[in-house]
Formats: C-alpha cells, sequence, structure tokens
C-alpha cells in the first residue's frame, strides 16, 4: 500500500534522519522524497511503500505523530488513494 | 500521480480550511422488521439497526485515520416508521423509542426516518401517526423526524400542511425547556427524497435496497478560501473555479464512501454534494457569497450569487462521482451558519429572502426561530409557501422553523454544537387561517403531466 508521510513545522536539524529512522524500523520503504516551503513553514512530503509493514495503519500513523511531537513538528501519515481520488480527473 | 503541491493543497483544505467529510451515513431497510405487535416490531427494529451499523463508528474512526480527513458524523436513516407501525399507529413511539436507544447504544450522532410521505394524502394510520410526533421528539435525543407534504407529482396535501403547522407549534411547546429544540429535529418536506445523508431530513427510501451508505461530503470554508485568490475575476471564471473546488471535495467524499461501503458490506448509495456550514468561523456558506462581493448576505444580488453557487457546485460534483443524489447544493441553515447568524442578528436577511433564495438552492427554509406565539395555520401557511415553491420548481424544498417558546423578535435560542444558535426572525402577522382551513390537494402543475 502506498502512502504519505507530510512533516510540517519551523525547519531544525535531524527532521529527516529521525522520521526516516522510524520508518526503516517499521519496515516501511521511502520511495520519494521532497522538501518545500509551506507559508514560513518547512514541509517535507515522503512517498512510502508500507507492503511489508506488518502493524496496523492506525498505530503507525499514531506513533507518527507522537515522534513528531517529540521533535516539534506535525508528522502525518494518509493513504495516498485521498490524493489520488482529489487531484486527478 | 499527484505532486507535492497536490498533496499540501489538501492538507491545507483539512487543517485551515475545514474540509471534512460531514457524514457517513447508513440506510438501513426496516420492512423486514414488521410483526404482529408494537412490542415485537420495536424488538425487531432495535435488533436490525443494532446489528448492521455494529461497526458503523468504528469504521468511519479507521477512514478517518486511514486517509486523514475528519468524519463529522455518523449517522444512521431507516425505512419511514409510519410504514413499519401502520398496523398500530398509536404505538409507534415505541419503535421511536427503540431506535433512539440504539442511536445511543451505537454512539452515532442522529438518526432519521420517524417520518411519513403523506403528499397525496393522509392515510388513518398516517394521522394517527403523526400525532405521536411531538411527544416522541419530545422523549427521545437522537431521533428526527420529517413528513413530505407534496410533490411535484402529486401536488401538496393540504390537509397535511395544516396537521404539520400545529405539529410544529406542539413539538416547540413540549420542548419549550430547550427553546423548542425537538423543532430542530423536525423537518417538512416537498418532493423529499429517499437518500438523502443529511439530518433532519434523512430517511432510507422503501425503492432503496437493504443497507447502503450514503456520504454528505463539506467544505464551504474551501470555497471561500479559494474565492479569496481571485478577488477581481469575473463571475464566469468564479463559476469555474468552484466548479474545480467542487470535483475535489466530492472526490473525497466518493473515496470515503466506496471504502465505508466495502468494508460495513453495504451497498455505495450515493453522494451529496453540498455544501454544509457550521457555526465555526471560516466554515460557512453566507461568507462564499460575501465574498462573490455581496456587503452582507440578504442584501440584493444575494440570490443571484447564491443561484450561481449552487449550479457550480452540482456541476464539478457530478463529474466528481459516479452516483450523486441527496439534496445536492448549497444549505442556508440560519442557526449553523456564522454568516446568517450575524446577518439576521442585525436584521439585514428577514424570512422573505430566505424564502427567494430557497428557489435556487438546495434546501428551504432552514433552523430559522421565529417568535414562540406565531399561530400554527402561519407555520402551515410557511410551509405551504414553500411546497409551492418546490412543487412547482421541481425541486426538494423544506421547512424547519423552530417557533420559540416564550421568546419574541430580537430575542435569541442557541441550541449548541452544529445546531449553533440563532435571533428570533419576525415573521407576518397577516392572518392566513382562512386559507389553511380549506385544505384540499393543491393540483400539481401542468408541466409536471410528462409521460
Amino acid at each position: 500500500m502506498r502512502a504519505v508521510v507530510t512533516v510540517t513545522g519551523s525547519d531544525k536539524r535531524g527532521i529527516i534522519a529521525k522520521v526516516s529512522a522510524f520508518l526503516f524500523e517499521h519496515n516501511i520503504n521511502i520511495e520519494d522524497v521532497s522538501q518545500t516551503i509551506l507559508g514560513d513553514q518547512f514541509a517535507m512530503i515522503m512517498m512510502v511503500d508500507m507492503s511489508e509493514s506488518r502493524e496496523a495503519f492506525a498505530s503507525v500513523a499514531a506513533a507518527l505523530a507522537q515522534l513528531g511531537e517529540k521533535i516539534g513538528v506535525t508528522v502525518r501519515l494518509q493513504h495516498a488513494d485521498i490524493f489520488d481520488a482529489m487531484h486527478n480527473v | 500521480m499527484f505532486s507535492k503541491f497536490d498533496v499540501i493543497e489538501t492538507i491545507e483544505m483539512i487543517e485551515k480550511e475545514h474540509l471534512d467529510i460531514r457524514t457517513v451515513t447508513m440506510g438501513i431497510s426496516l420492512l423486514p422488521c414488521i410483526r404482529a405487535t408494537a412490542g415485537e416490531t420495536s424488538d425487531a427494529v432495535y435488533d436490525r439497526v443494532m446489528q448492521k451499523a455494529e461497526r458503523l463508528v468504528e469504521t468511519a474512526a479507521e477512514l478517518s485515520s486511514e486517509y486523514g480527513i475528519p468524519i463529522v458524523n455518523k449517522r444512521v436513516s431507516v425505512t419511514p416508521v409510519s410504514l413499519i407501525s401502520a398496523a398500530f399507529p398509536s404505538e409507534s413511539g415505541k419503535i421511536g423509542a427503540a431506535l433512539d436507544r440504539a442511536a445511543k447504544e451505537l454512539g452515532i450522532d442522529f438518526l432519521g426516518g420517524y417520518s411519513a410521505l403523506v403528499h397525496k394524502g393522509t392515510a388513518d394510520y398516517e394521522k394517527l401517526f403523526l400525532s405521536t410526533i411531538p411527544e416522541v421528539l419530545a422523549s427521545t435525543d437522537r431521533l428526527c423526524s420529517s413528513v413530505n407534504v407534496g410533490s411535484s407529482k402529486s401536488g401538496i396535501n393540504m390537509d397535511a400542511v395544516r396537521t404539520m403547522g400545529e405539529i410544529v407549534l406542539k413539538t416547540a411547546q413540549l420542548t419549550k425547556d430547550k427553546d423548542g429544540l425537538g423543532c430542530a429535529k423536525l423537518v417538512v418536506f416537498c418532493n423529499a427524497v429517499e437518500d438523502n445523508p443529511f439530518m433532519a431530513g434523512a430517511f432510507h427510501g422503501v425503492g432503496e435496497s437493504d443497507t447502503v451508505i450514503n456520504v454528505g461530503v463539506s467544505g464551504p470554508g474551501v470555497v471561500e478560501h479559494a474565492l479569496k485568490y481571485i478577488p477581481d475575476a469575473d463571475l464566469t471564471d468564479a463559476a469555474e473555479l468552484i466548479k474545480r473546488t467542487a470535483f475535489k471535495i466530492t472526490r473525497a467524499g466518493q473515496l470515503i464512501a466506496r471504502e465505508a461501503a466495502k468494508r460495513l458490506n453495504a451497498r455505495f448509495g450515493i453522494v451529496d454534494l453540498s455544501l454544509a456550514p457550521t457555526p465555526a468561523r471560516g466554515d460557512s456558506v453566507a461568507h462564499i457569497l460575501e465574498t462573490l462581493g455581496l456587503e452582507v448576505v440578504g442584501c440584493h444580488g444575494t440570490t443571484a450569487a447564491l443561484a450561481m453557487l449552487n449550479d457550480a457546485v452540482k456541476k464539478g460534483g457530478v463529474m466528481a462521482s459516479s452516483r450523486v443524489g441527496g439534496l445536492s447544493g448549497a444549505f442556508i441553515p440560519v442557526s449553523e451558519d456564522i454568516g446568517m447568524i450575524e446577518s439576521a442578528t442585525a436584521g439585514q436577511i428577514s424570512i422573505d429572502k430566505l424564502e427567494a433564495m430557497t428557489c435556487v438552492c438546495s434546501v428551504g427554509l432552514d433552523m430559522i426561530a421565529i417568535p414562540g406565539d406565531t399561530p400554527a395555520s402561519t407555520i402551515s401557511a410557511i410551509i405551504a409557501d414553500e411546497a409551492a415553491i418546490g412543487m412547482v420548481n421541481n425541486k426538494t424544498t423544506a421547512v424547519r422553523v423552530i417557533p420559540a417558546p416564550g421568546k419574541k423578535v430580537g430575542d435569541e435560542v442557541s441550541f449548541g454544537g452544529l445546531l449553533g444558535r440563532a435571533p428570533v426572525m419576525p415573521v407576518h402577522k397577516g392572518d392566513a387561517s382562512a386559507f389553511i382551513r380549506r385544505g384540499g390537494l393543491i393540483p400539481a402543475p401542468i408541466h409536471s403531466f410528462k409521460n
């Protein structure tokens, strides 16, 4: 299953390292990473493949959100279909 | 494939502009629950609703977490109860109580379908059923009721219109300790639709299959925000932008509807393309109209702006979903929209203007508080006017007014939550009672004979 991880907040050291380490530990493969500026904030978008992940989606999402709180940014995990549905005819 | 900008746009819509799935509503047929007595039927109704909707709340939470989009309300609609209780109509309240109990135990927000369809005539069992509505609404919390009194095909049942004026007033009086809250759960329709997921008017039509999932999308804040980027665009371009925005919103609804139906072992019914406001700032249909250039909703130009908005929402939505239904359009409830509340409080919008607006949008006079001493015949006359607009224009219209007990023009009623608050608005003082007393059927318009 394809999913999208988004990280938003003020830029600081170690965001990519910590989020990538989390994904590695949970058997989630990163397929693509891009960064941009969202208003005055840092935004990172990762396309990930969760087919090897054995955990329930909701618990991974909750753990990622918790990790974000620890770092001081907002981290979300969403099924990729929502973006496909909304932005493709 | 989508771009990083698409991802960011979706997240901004959800987090800053109140994009959400307003409701996932499971329609359940109660026809297999009819038994010999009211007691046995109530038990069967309770069991069936509990069994069919057992995983509704849980599934909505799962979907919300996976797709990262809030699902605000989880609801159930059922076959009009007047049909289920036809053999023991005076005991219909037992079924109402069973449904309310099921709604509470399931943890859903509202359950709709304490309803009757009397657009061509009121049968004796329906008369008895209608008389139970005030007490049932006063003694339940989550049950909603609707009555269809007219249609473009059949005309308007003016006997039922007269009765409903009295029932609305009685419902307000029986819930006077809560500002007449019972009336917020009671809608009188013309051309009621059988697959509406929104309350208080949802019921599961007899033409529907056994169990269906209907989804109502929302997102007035998203449309308002998009329009703010093009302050100087002409109305053709504004309509185009609304269409594109409605497309995106509806696609989110379609995805959730399909997925919810699959997981709940139900049929995917429809996506209702409505822009449904809430009392939260940034979630207002009135503010969309003001962003289009009106100083305040209710001024001249409001009807034209709303007509454009409503049509553009439909066009974008129809393109986005394989199954469209329900009410589909812009909602203009007074108490549930901060822009409407402010305009009404400032005396900038009248019931007459609201009535004109209902000619071009998807609903009717909705969540309007009127003085508590308004005579039943005046309420019936308001219902008759709205029904006439619906009948002649081949559209759904509805009346959900609250004759606020003990309150007069300038006072305010407050229901809290999504139902919001509203100033008591003036109604015309002229007497329509002789007209309402005539009863009978207003015949269907000539253009309804299409066969």
